[in-house]
């Protein structure tokens, strides 16, 4: 362990109390298990100074307590009684870590095998994945499964930290190697763009500064690399979807009298941009009219956009209530009672042709019937093969009978859009995060890319 | 591929070079209009209404926590714009240790009265005089309210409960989900939580089940000091630098008063302080403070070196999972 993880942290007030100002990236770890994500988390944490003295001191007693010559930092983020007694983490957790720039939010998932849902949770809000690798051990399954759920989940953006340089002597040609396997795997999988880092999480090399033990490596620390990435796309690329979750009709109980006729449609604008005088749509009933305000609490906006919480006035009383979509009324979706779709399955008992769910999409939950289950990706060679069942932690294709109409989208346009949950209507469970048109790979992977790939070497 | 020379001076040009390779299209589109991206309080506002909203739209009878605490009184701001020009459409709901500072609950009543708003009250004092619940040995009441909480909940049939906990406060919180299950007992299952994906928030549950909201689970301490500075919230005057007659005990600052007696080897003193929690007054301890403004406040939050918790709870320094212990059994 390094000398900086002994001395007390000092916080720049003015970088904190100014974060605020900057945008917010949210971020979430992913790999298998011991590859060293908490360790990370707890590193990223202390080298930002987000490590307060009293947290600082209690991993150190602990540490002290169980035999240990320096602060184990992964018992920063593993709270629960079970993660410290097993040295595993268990369950998603959330962090909190500013620069002068940008402030993050890093949800830390656990790779464990029956825990992946975690990593479902964590990167469905995700702008960026870091995908933990052990340079000694290169892709696990875990580390397949992960990268499967980010590029389904089409995470903006993926990092793959080759951890544990230390342990390989920093070695260029282990590094090379494992990068180009990662990659190869990545791109079976749909993750283009993905950007390779050798860390050191436990000593910090290349985590906040670059580290001199890999002279041969000449990219960004992991830090500099996150602030430097876009959080996310101009809403005004995407067209303007806003599902209403309340309709707002004080009549007598109107905070002023001003207010008694107000009517009002509430909810967060999923994409895009609405300006007072655009036509919509509302979905499904198909009418339209025109926006004729915009309330945000007391203040009035001439527009708003993605991912905005406002509340819509419209020209005419049509009839809009909970669960309805408005939308642009350009190039609005057409709702459907039949859905392709790619679930991974949550749930403890497993799915089967015919079964009868709920579905969640927006604020609009109605009832499906599982059609037919079409394939389940098989994780060895990546590509789908025919199956009676989907178990916990399965990746499948289904075809979906929906109740009502619902106007959802491709997710591959629309992460929004095209998101939906499938609960058990008897216990109320979460059973499967749906996204809608996804595929998957048909044809057998190709045969892993040589070493040093040149497209891939930084 | 972009060559990159690396020395140290030239970290941000190697880091957007680097970037420019692998991710030419992310890069290169700097169209982006800076103000269509929403500021980290202003994202954190409209996830917080999205959640209360959805809650409200889903729940049959939901009800919100308020102790008359920052963090409670941000809540409740948030859910007077939510639901803006309407009223907030359910009660609020106050666990009363019986060991408030008279501010809080002066503060608590004007507040209720000001937005018209229903208060439950459920007191652990009324447990402690017909017998339910002893006072513990250290005399704090801070775990007593889990069982008053629940029976509330239970006999107002509230499915579903906001709350202003706090992710960053401490790690069992860390864990914890927007919308998070608890069972017939009240009991919370860190093991065994509900994958919460995308903005879809589920809080179905079945009858006796019930769920626990947490809108405001991203924000940090100094995202709310920020807030309250930027929507001017009234508070309670005792998170204000004020004089204090206070005396030490546990390295805190604890004020003298009626559930708070300084023992005879512990000298009082007045002095300028503040509070940054407020809760149980025989464990909440004050911090030496000059800061009389939010904007003060919130480069002094900004600066600390301790975390909320750790500067001014006795009880959650019982042990490592004190925190975690008490969630599991039902407690906020």
């Amino acid at each position: 362990m390094s000398a900086s993880t002994q001395t007390t942290p000092v916080l720049d007030p003015a970088a904190v109390a100014g974060a605020g100002r900057g945008t917010l990236l949210r971020l979430a770890t992913a790999g298998s298990v011991d590859d060293g994500k908490s360790t990370l988390v707890g590193r990223l944490l202390h080298d930002t100074k987000s490590v307060l003295s009293d947290q600082l001191a209690a991993v150190e007693r602990v540490s002290r307590d169980r035999g240990l010559t320096a602060a184990d930092l992964a018992l920063l983020t593993d709270g629960l009684r079970a993660e410290r007694e097993q040295g595993i983490t268990i369950d998603v957790a959330y962090r909190y870590f500013a620069t002068a720039t940008r402030s993050f939010v890093l949800a830390d998932c656990p790779g464990h095998v029956q825990y992946t849902r975690n990593t479902v949770t964590g990167s469905s809000t995700a702008d960026v994945v870091v995908l933990l690798v052990d340079a000694r051990k290169g892709v696990l399954e875990q580390t397949r499964r992960h990268l499967a759920v980010t590029a389904l989940l089409r995470v903006p953006h993926v990092v793959v930290a080759v951890n544990k340089i230390d342990l390989v002597d920093f070695s260029q040609e282990v590094y090379d190697r494992v990068e180009a396997e990662v990659q190869a795997v990545a791109r079976e999988l749909g993750v283009v763009d993905a950007i390779a880092i050798p860390v050191s999480a436990l000593d910090g090399d290349n985590i906040a500064e670059r580290s001199s033990r890999t002279p041969w490596y000449s990219g960004p620390s992991l830090l500099e690399l996150l602030e430097a990435l876009p959080p996310s796309d101009d809403p005004a690329h995407e067209s303007f979807r806003l599902p209403v979750q309340l309709v707002i009709r004080p009549q007598g109980a109107a905070r002023d009298e001003a207010h008694r006729d107000y009517r009002g449609y509430a909810g967060q604008v999923a994409t895009g941009v609405v300006r007072v005088g655009d036509d919509v749509v509302a979905l499904p009933s198909g009418r339209r009219t025109t926006v004729v305000g915009i309330d945000l609490g007391e203040r009035t906006l001439d527009e708003a956009f993605a991912p905005q919480s406002v509340t819509l006035r419209l020209a005419d009383e049509i009839d809009i209530s909970r669960g309805d979509v408005i939308a642009a009324a350009v190039d609005a979706p057409e709702p459907t009672q039949d859905i392709k779709a790619v679930v991974c399955w949550l749930g403890d008992a497993p799915l089967r042709p015919g079964q009868r769910l709920l579905l969640k999409h927006g604020s609009r939950t109605v009832q499906t019937a599982v059609r037919t289950l079409d394939g389940v990706l098989d994780l060895d060679d990546l590509h789908a093969v025919p199956s009676e069942a989907l178990s916990l932690n399965d990746i499948g294709l289904v075809t979906l009978r929906l109740a009502a109409p619902v106007p959802v989208e491709n997710y591959s346009v629309s992460r929004r859009g095209g998101s939906f949950l499938l609960i058990d209507a008897h216990d109320g469970r979460t059973v499967a995060a749906g996204m809608v048109g996804a595929t998957l790979p048909t044809a057998a992977a190709a045969p892993t890319e040589p070493e040093g790939d040149e497209e891939w070497e930084i | 591929m972009t060559t990159t020379t690396n020395t140290p001076d030239t970290q941000a040009a190697a880091a957007t070079s680097v970037a420019d390779a692998t991710q030419p299209n992310a890069y290169a589109g700097g169209s982006t209009s800076a103000d269509r991206r929403l500021s980290q309080l202003d994202a954190l506002e409209a996830e917080a209404i999205l959640v209360i909203r959805e809650m409200a739209g889903e729940l049959e009878r939901p009800a919100l926590l308020f102790s008359g605490g920052k963090d409670s009184v941000v809540m409740l701001h948030l859910a007077t714009k939510a639901f803006w020009p309407a009223p907030i459409p359910f009660p609020v709901l106050h666990v009363d240790t019986g060991h408030n500072f008279p501010e809080v609950l002066a503060y608590r009543d004007e507040t209720v009265e000001r937005l018209g708003l229903r208060l439950v009250v459920a007191s652990v004092q009324d447990y402690i005089d017909d017998g339910r619940l002893r006072e513990r040995a250290d005399g704090t009441r801070n775990p007593l309210q889990t069982v008053p909480l629940l029976d509330a909940i239970n006999d107002n049939r509230f499915d579903g409960v906001f709350g202003g906990g706090r992710r960053d406060e401490e790690k069992a919180r860390a864990k914890e989900r927007i919308v998070s299950l608890r069972d017939e007992f009240g009991q919370w299952d860190p093991k065994n939580q509900r994958p919460e994906l995308w903005n879809l928030f589920n809080p179905r549950h079945r009858p006796g089940e019930h769920v626990r909201v947490f809108p405001i689970s991203n924000w940090t301490e100094v995202d709310i000091w920020r807030y309250i500075d930027r929507e001017d919230i009234p508070l309670a005057p005792l998170y204000y630098a004020h004089e204090r007659e206070v005396f030490r005990r546990d390295g805190m600052w604890l004020a003298v008063g009626p559930v708070s007696r300084p023992r005879d080897d512990e000298p009082t003193s007045t002095r300028l302080v503040r509070y940054r929690t407020v809760g149980d007054m025989s464990c909440t301890g004050a911090v030496d403070s000059p800061a009389r403004t939010n904007a003060e406040i919130v480069l002094e939050v900004a600066a600390s070196t301790l975390t909320e918790r750790g500067a001014t709870r006795a009880d959650d320094r019982i042990s490592e999972a004190a925190m975690e212990d008490r969630k599991k059994e039902g407690y906020f």
